[in-house]
């Protein structure tokens, strides 16, 4: 954490003006980068005195400061967000208290507040059963066990732990709903559900277009020009491709069955070349290029419409 | 949603092995990945408040599960009413002022308010 503006000068945080340019003024003599040649340290002391003075001998930017709604270096600071804005909303299900049921319907929270027995029946001294309430989750699973499927564990409350199945292609922000893993029935009811709401975080490679995957993948000049037999990520693991002779930057190739693994119809894997020249490009590739005379030279451009 | 990290990173004064208890005495519930952990908007927040209480209002861990207890069954109490409030306000006028009606007055109700401050 940076120090505070007051921490720099070292004053206190009911300074006066005053007293803030006096200090200021002094610290600013002693640490002059122009006063101080070869003492590096000092240039940055001077950079963060002059930024605090910056920001406390404006008042309008000190009493934001002081309000806490700008940092130390001025930049807007978020108002903060309370618990209990978090507590009342449907993450707040999170931390009800344990053992304590969860009201799933009006027929659990007036039994909760044993008010059951009033309620009029279709059958006299029927007993009270209800189900019981649904649990409320979230889950972050990584692209490629979306893509899969495959199992994620969830933190259901201490010591409770629940490997949740992921389906091959589940889709972000969608809901999983286990049955029987919610709240324990009432009155011999049956058991509510868990429901999970699930996240796909991006992956660094891999992009989704329906079920299929894209992927940009790097190749030489001389694998473009030339083919080549390359191994290229996949969500089931690498596989070796091959890059045809001749082959333009932008190239889309498919690899079949590699995309989103959804069983019986699997998506496709479509890569798209991009030809790398690096940098700095090899002098001997450009030397040749200089020379090169193309028996058949033709303009690249050439079928592009003029606007 | 943030790793425990820039967490760390973003209240001074909150040190690692401090937050490890919290998680493992179950005051916070962020969700594990792999060998560390995310925590989700609601845990960032209770962490902020539990951090106050802490250390603004000097309550020691001891007196936490209380304090916390007490707190969790609060927002589960608001939580519920909360509900209870949306069902009734999506029955049509007549049924609403039925309940209205039904609701028993409040009794007992001191004149002299509790003085707690």
């Amino acid at each position: 954490m940076a120090q505070s503006p007051y921490e720099v000068l070292g004053v206190k945080p009911d300074a006066s003006l005053d007293e803030i340019r006096k200090v200021y003024r002094k610290l600013a003599k002693q640490f002059h980068p122009d006063l101080n040649p070869g003492k590096p340290e000092a240039e940055a002391r001077f950079k963060s005195i002059s930024a605090a003075y910056d920001l406390l001998s404006d008042p309008e930017k000190r009493a934001r400061y002081d309000r806490g709604e700008i940092d130390e270096s001025g930049a807007e600071r978020p108002p903060r967000e309370y618990y209990r804005g978090h507590a009342e909303g449907a993450q707040g299900w999170r931390y009800q208290p344990d053992g304590e049921r969860d009201l799933s319907d009006l027929e659990d929270l007036f039994a909760a507040f044993g008010s059951a027995g009033r309620r009029q029946r279709g059958q006299a001294g029927e007993g009270f059963r209800a189900r019981g309430g649904d649990r409320h989750f979230t889950l972050t699973v990584d692209f490629v066990t979306a893509a899969t499927g495959g199992k994620q564990r969830l933190s259901l409350a201490p010591e409770e732990w629940l490997d949740v199945t992921i389906p091959a292609g589940f889709e972000d922000g969608k809901l999983l709903r286990l049955r029987g893993k919610g709240g324990p029935g009432f009155g011999g009811g049956p058991t509510g559900d868990a429901l999970i709401e699930v996240h796909v975080a991006p992956h660094p490679l891999f992009r989704r277009d329906g079920d299929n995957i894209l992927l940009e993948l790097p190749v030489s000049v001389a694998e473009a020009v030339l083919g080549a037999r390359v191994s290229v990520p996949t969500v089931t693991g690498p596989v070796a491709m091959t890059i045809p002779k001749g082959s333009d930057a932008g190239r889309q190739l498919r690899l079949r069955g590699k995309g989103i693994q959804r069983p019986k119809t699997p998506g496709d894997q479509i890569v798209t070349l991009r030809v790398v020249i690096g940098h700095p490009g090899d002098p001997e590739l450009a030397e040749f290029l200089e020379k090169w005379a193309p028996q058949n030279p033709s303009n690249p451009r050439q079928g592009m419409p003029s606007v | 949603m943030i790793a425990l990290d820039d967490l760390l990173l973003r209240l001074a004064g909150l040190d690692r092995r401090e937050i490890d208890r919290w998680i493992d005495n179950g005051w916070i519930l962020p969700e594990r990945r792999g060998e560390t952990w995310v925590f989700h908007e609601v845990d960032v927040a209770r962490v902020e408040l539990i951090f106050e209480i802490r250390h603004e209002f000097a309550i020691d861990e001891e007196a936490m599960p209380l304090v916390l207890g007490l707190l969790d069954q609060v927002y589960n109490l608001r939580r519920q009413l909360r509900r209870m409030c949306d069902a009734v306000a999506a029955q049509p006028p007549e049924v609403q002022a039925i309940i209205r009606g039904a609701l028993p007055p409040v009794t007992g109700a001191s004149d002299g308010r509790l003085n707690r401050s």
